[in-house]
């Protein structure tokens, strides 16, 4: 498939997109919160980051809409969209993988679970990569272990701090013990990018579990999580299997693991940009400081292309 | 290593095997009580046996490559240091509150060498196997193996891991004190490490609990041990919503060293005495000896900035993807 083909495809997925069933009442005008049940104005829900303005709870968003909320208008610079994933074991369980790597492609107009790139937050230049539960529960595969890798390598040579926006079941299955090993190889890149002295920010968000909290996102020099979301690394399910007996119900929240020293903050979405904007401004050197603004004036640049873009970025 | 006088443990595709070994045996007393020579007959039945032996272990499927990895008598960590070294003291203790008996390690002696050696512990028997949680480390067990790792890069000492476990402790306890966090942190330092690190799957290597000691730069597996990114039981419960379909499972996973070498995750395959490491445990000890001195010998001519680079680009390579342009 050419990028221009998958772009094509891309934007006819998109109306499938807006219809979420889960949020979508009839016309999709209206929403209605999963935790409290009431109903709201679906544009205003928007407007609000899809935290419900009745009882503050955090509906799940997926990567565009989540890259929109933190980049700064016109900034950001998607990396690596063309790295697609194949089916290296011709893995079949109920469906063959590669179908359901077709179909999922189709009907998210994403390439995998993961979106990476380079952009501004507040200002402040950065390397992010934001997970989407939507493709096969966000799983980790060789596609989100070589996109990482490739934007922290990026981000070490070109001194960026790098923000990691966590949503996963763990390992993907399908890839088999390839899957396993990009638990390392990212951590790896991890390794060179504080080596740098550089900062790392994983953000974890509902929910972030198995392989991908037993790696990058255990990893960051500060730990940041959404409001109750759900951070394990075995499942609820499986523990209460092996134990006979109920858990508590906070059991695996971010406020369970902030109560057991794992995770440094808990942001609500709706300051989520400032506070990383904040924390990365703090890291900063007074020297460091020049160079980050003449990034950002260069990057506002209308006429911009994506090289220059990302040079600048340095 | 164990005497082996206890009664073997059999596992059920080896039944024709044991058929025709207990006929041998009775043939063998009845000849006691009588004048007839019957060494003609038992020569031939037991080479039938060995060839037999040969079939069954040339062909097994991954479920059984399983049962061979998990096989009660399979030589563990501590029957391989104790067999390999010269000398050996285990040390305790992760310094946090904790000592993980599920994951042991110390200072051993080996070719004249000093090394730092520790990997997952089974039980021996099933009292033993309730003290080590049958090898399946905690967070205190993951944090005890990285000080080691850290004593070993300090003194210049090479690390030699022992990797064995269904998988990381599943428990309360063990989230609480932050299960993803301590493998995690070793998955990112043991990168940092500037002496060689040698990592072998010695048994059962299960998902994250075992590549909390296995970023090495070498790995290698005996040739009926097996890797899974997940314990083929529960994949089958996930994918196919059937537990039941594990042995399904086990064969689509790709856990088995073939398979592993295939995919270029795996260094080095070594070949186990026949019928399984646990017929023939020195045998194997020699073997994994022998391979453990010739690659430290190799890393060793590394300088500490190029043994981590390579072990960077060894990681840095794995994975399977297109990239349309
Ligand atoms: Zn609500």
């Amino acid at each position: 498939m050419s990028l221009l083909d998958w772009f094509a495809n891309r934007r006819k997925a998109e109306p499938t997109n807006q219809a979420q069933p889960e949020r979508d009442i009839s016309d999709g005008l209206w929403t209605k919160c999963d935790a409290c049940g009431v109903m709201t104005y679906t544009k205003d829900l928007r407007a609000n980051q899809m935290v419900c303005l009745e009882c503050g709870h955090h509906m799940r968003v997926f990567s565009e809409e989540r890259i929109e909320q933190l980049m700064d208008a016109d900034t950001w610079i998607p990396l690596n969209e063309q790295v697609s994933p194949i089916d290296p074991l011709e893995f079949r369980d109920r469906k063959a993988y590669s179908d359901r790597i077709r179909d999922t492609q189709a009907k998210t107009g994403l390439t995998d679970s993961i979106q990476t790139g380079i952009g501004q937050i507040d200002g402040e230049p950065a390397a992010v990569a934001v997970m989407d539960f939507r493709f096969m529960g966000g799983s980790m595969g060789s596609v989100v272990g070589e996109k990482l890798t490739r934007l922290i390598e990026k981000a070490t040579a070109e001194r960026l701090p790098v923000l990691v926006f966590c949503a996963s079941g763990g390992a993907r299955m399908q890839e088999g013990m390839l899957s396993l090993m990009q638990m390392a190889k990212i951590s790896g890149a991890l390794e060179r990018h504080r080596d740098a002295k550089l900062l790392y920010i994983p953000v974890l968000t509902h929910p972030t579990t198995g392989g991908v909290t037993a790696s990058f996102a255990m990893l960051g020099d500060l730990i940041v999580a959404e409001p109750k979301a759900m951070i394990a690394f075995a499942g609820r399910r499986v523990i209460e299997q092996t134990l006979r007996e109920k858990l508590p119900d906070d059991f695996q929240t971010a406020e369970y693991l902030v109560q057991h020293g794992f995770v440094d903050l808990i942001v609500p979405r709706t300051q989520m940009k400032a506070t990383l904007a904040q924390l990365i401004r703090l890291h900063q050197l007074p020297s460091a400081k020049v160079s980050a603004s003449t990034g950002a004036a260069s990057l506002n640049g209308a006429g911009a292309t994506r090289d220059t873009a990302s040079s600048s970025a340095s | 290593m164990a005497p082996t006088k206890r009664k073997p443990v059999l596992l059920d595709f080896e039944k024709p095997l044991s058929e025709l070994e207990t006929r041998i045996d009775q043939i063998r007393e009845l000849a006691e009580n009588s004048d007839v020579d019957v060494s003609g007959q038992i020569e031939q039945l037991e080479s039938r046996a060995s060839q037999l032996r040969q079939e069954i272990f040339s062909g097994l499927s991954p479920a059984q490559r399983i049962q061979v990895a998990r096989h009660p008598r399979r030589p563990s960590t501590l029957d391989y240091i104790q067999t390999m070294s010269d000398e050996w003291i285990e040390l305790h203790g992760d310094r946090g509150g904790s000592d993980d008996l599920a994951l042991v390690g110390g200072i051993a002696r080996m070719g004249g060498r000093s090394m730092v050696m520790l990997g997952h512990q089974k039980g021996r028997d099933t009292k033993d196997n309730v003290a080590r949680n049958f090898g399946m480390a905690s967070p205190g067990g993951y944090r005890k193996a990285m000080r080691l790792m850290e004593h070993a890069n300090r003194f210049g000492m090479p690390i030699v891991t022992f990797i064995d476990t269904p998988g990381a402790y599943a428990g309360v306890k063990a989230e609480e004190q932050g299960q993803g966090e301590a493998i995690a942190y070793n998955l990112r330092e043991m990168f940092s490490l500037e002496v060689p690190i040698l990592c072998t799957v010695i048994g059962e290597g299960g998902s994250g609990g075992a590549l909390g000691i296995g970023v090495g730069d070498r790995l290698m597996m005996f040739e009926h041990s097996v890797y899974t990114v997940a314990s083929p039981e529960a994949c089958a419960a996930i994918l196919w919503k059937d537990a039941g379909k594990a042995g399904k499972a086990a064969e689509a996973l790709k856990i088995t060293a073939t398979d592993l070498t295939q995919l270029g995750i795996l260094d080095q395959t070594l070949p186990e005495p026949l019928g399984g490491a646990h017929r023939a445990p020195l045998q194997a000890a020699e073997t994994l000896k022998q391979a453990l001195l010739d690659n430290i010998e190799t890393l060793s001519q590394l300088a500490p900035a190029e043994l981590r680079e390579h072990r960077y680009q060894k990681f840095r390579k794995i994975g399977k993807f297109v990239e349309a342009s």
